[in-house]
């Protein structure tokens, strides 16, 4: 193809690379041993999952009482772990199915490895509905099977049931998405094999892909239809989890600006966790010249309007507490601010609101050390506002004498820290076996977008 | 007899343009392999646009009424309850909340059934042995596949090496 993009945008893909370098860059990691640091995370990443192997099993075989759970504060950090890892988990779609829409041509060296983000923060995030059942052995309740146990069915009035269907819907969705990409990928490592067990595997893992015209028509075909198909199903997961609390009579949590508030607080932190990930990735990995300071640019300036999104519903929700005129809507936001929770609502703030604002500065966003300990920053801000959102509106409920504060156990943080683990180690593995960056939709912009097509160009 | 003759590449306009001149001498191009999607291939072969859209579209309209006939069948027809006073007895007045499942299930079904039907159709399975033709196909190598009859084989050759075919194979 011409090249058909100005000179003035900055490359995607720098170093002068071509075809060939691009395939030997991305195969490398699956092709060379891991090194030490690759160990060394694997072996914490294990330690703290088995943490999280030993807190579930002891919930499960004692029961949800060893959380700390009380019967004024019945949803605590199970129900604030599972939002904050299903709002991780949309960056991916938004980078691979949005921008996909959206012809961003930036995403095609970090959507494989968002969306794997996505796969894993959703596993995650299911560990946490499927735990707090407390019987996972009836998780299979909640779906419309005709049972046994009399003529009733579930209720499909029921956010909750929605959820079902919805996070159900989104992980098997972003899943083939993400599986269908990367079938040509493999192929390429597939031809690369030299020992036959690597023959073997990839073989299989590549569906006996060959890249015929055709196939590369109804793939293209695929991706955009599902694109089209992930963007509503990526809103729509995010508000059905706010339409759990925001179709409940409890004061803070009965809201109408939930849906869209939530979805953007969900980008804003995904977005946040994909920077902590591919910073430490391209490092590792030696992909610079195709995660670039651009790239990680562009993403900063989507987790700065994010974020003031997400600020400006903070606002607008105490605004329109005081504008109802209800007593206890007033007072639950007053108790959330003022309250016996306090720091953890003026956590929520300094890092979710404050916090974002630096990255107007050009400077900022393109410096890497303060974009991560942003990220970072990021995503504490964000787990404490689901703390504050479920639990300062559950502690002082409308009876006095119940009013509570909420103590974790061990097995209650052992849970959330373990879970880390349960994210890490599928992560460290994908970034081992299976091709990091979507190398054979990559090679399409090589032309239009490398830096060597950008030669000439008198900007600057 | 005819025969099948493989033509390699090394870049993508120079294929394209290949395919044009061939085809224009009356060489028939019967399949191009390429490592990345080539903008225009599908064209330049004269293939036809592909269906797997409306499938998608057909997929995902039997989810919307699956969907609601499950939820009208469960919850209004079979057994219908009263939760906090909503309407439980008729679909009209309780589609609102079934709507998220609706689309949730029609999503589910457009998007699987459409998946499904492009692996089937490209024969994308696990376990399908690949017709590699050349080790580098889906490096930096394009693969044209022209076809002609046995006694033009010189001649074919001739016009893939003139349109700038670095390597031919049978």
């Amino acid at each position: 193809m011409s090249n058909v993009e100005s000179s003035l945008r900055p490359a995607l893909i720098l170093g002068d690379k071509t075809l060939h370098d691009i395939t030997e860059d991305v195969c490398r990691p699956i092709e060379d041993k891991p090194n030490k640091y690759w160990w060394m995370a694997f072996g914490l990443a294990s330690a703290i999952f088995l943490w999280w192997l030993l807190a579930v099993t002891y919930t499960i075989g004692t029961g949800l009482g060893v959380w700390g759970l009380n019967k004024t504060v019945g949803w605590a950090w199970d129900i604030t772990n599972f939002v904050w890892w299903v709002g991780i988990g949309h960056a991916g779609t938004l980078i691979s199915a949005i921008l996909l829409l959206f012809r961003q041509k930036w995403r095609l060296s970090i959507n494989r490895s968002a969306e794997a983000m996505t796969i894993f923060a959703v596993i995650c995030a299911a560990s946490f509905i499927v735990v707090h059942m407390g019987r996972p052995w009836v998780a299979y309740w909640p779906f419309p099977f005709a049972n046994q146990f009399g003529s009733l069915w579930i209720n499909f009035n029921s956010p909750l049931v929605w959820d079902v269907f919805a996070i159900s819907t989104y992980f098997s969705v972003s899943l083939v998405f993400w599986y269908t990409g990367l079938i040509p990928d493999f192929a390429i490592v597939r031809d690369r094999a030299k020992t036959k067990a690597r023959k073997f595997w990839y073989t299989i893992l590549s569906f006996g892909w060959v890249g015929s015209a055709k196939n590369w028509q109804r793939f293209e075909e695929v991706s955009l239809v599902l694109a089209g198909l992930a963007t509503p199903l990526v809103l729509s997961v995010h508000s059905v989890v706010s339409m759990d609390f925001a179709t409940s009579l409890v004061p803070g949590w009965h809201t109408t600006i939930f849906p869209p508030y939530f979805v953007a607080g969900a980008i804003f932190s995904g977005f946040a966790m994909v920077q902590t990930l591919l910073l430490i990735t391209r490092k590792v990995l030696n992909l610079e010249e195709y995660i670039t300071i651009y790239h990680i640019d562009m993403m900063n300036r989507i987790i700065l309007i994010t974020g003031s999104i997400v600020g400006c519903a903070y606002l607008t929700e105490f605004f329109i507490a005081w504008y109802s005129g209800v007593e206890y809507e007033q007072y639950a936001f007053i108790n959330r601010a003022t309250g016996p929770y306090w720091w953890a609502y003026w956590s929520m703030m300094t890092c979710n609101v404050i916090s974002p604002q630096l990255m107007w500065s050009s400077k900022l966003r393109k410096n890497l050390f303060m974009t991560f300990f942003l990220s970072i920053i990021v995503n504490i801000g964000m787990w404490f506002e689901r703390f504050v959102i479920i639990v300062t509106s559950l502690h002082r409920d409308y009876v006095p004498s119940s009013w509570t504060m909420f103590h974790p156990t061990w097995v209650e943080i052992g849970l959330f820290i373990g879970s880390l683990g349960l994210f890490f180690v599928p992560f460290l593995l994908f970034t081992r076996f299976f091709p990091v960056i979507a190398m054979s939709e990559l090679k399409t912009i090589l032309k239009s977008s490398g830096s060597q097509s950008k030669k000439g160009a008198t900007h600057e | 007899m005819s025969k099948k003759l493989h033509g390699i590449f090394n870049d993508d306009e120079v294929l394209l343009s290949a395919i044009k001149n061939l085809r224009a001498k009356g060489i028939k191009c019967v399949n191009a392999y390429s490592p990345y999607p080539v903008h225009g291939l599908d064209h330049a072969l004269g293939l036809k646009r592909t269906r797997i859209s409306i499938a998608s579209f057909l997929y995902g309209a039997t989810g919307t009424s699956l969907a609601l006939l499950m939820m009208w069948y469960m919850n209004i027809w079979d057994w219908p309850m009263d939760i906090g006073g909503k309407p439980s007895w008729n679909l009209y007045k309780n589609i609102p909340a079934f709507i998220p499942v609706t689309f949730e299930f029609t999503v589910l079904c457009a998007a699987h059934g459409m998946v499904i039907t492009f692996y089937l159709r490209s024969k994308l399975l696990p376990g399908v042995e690949p017709n590699v033709i050349h080790e580098r196909m889906h490096d930096d190598h394009f693969v044209l596949t022209v076809e002609g009859k046995e006694s033009d084989e010189s001649q074919i050759r001739e016009a893939l090496k003139q349109y700038g075919a670095v390597e031919i194979r049978s």
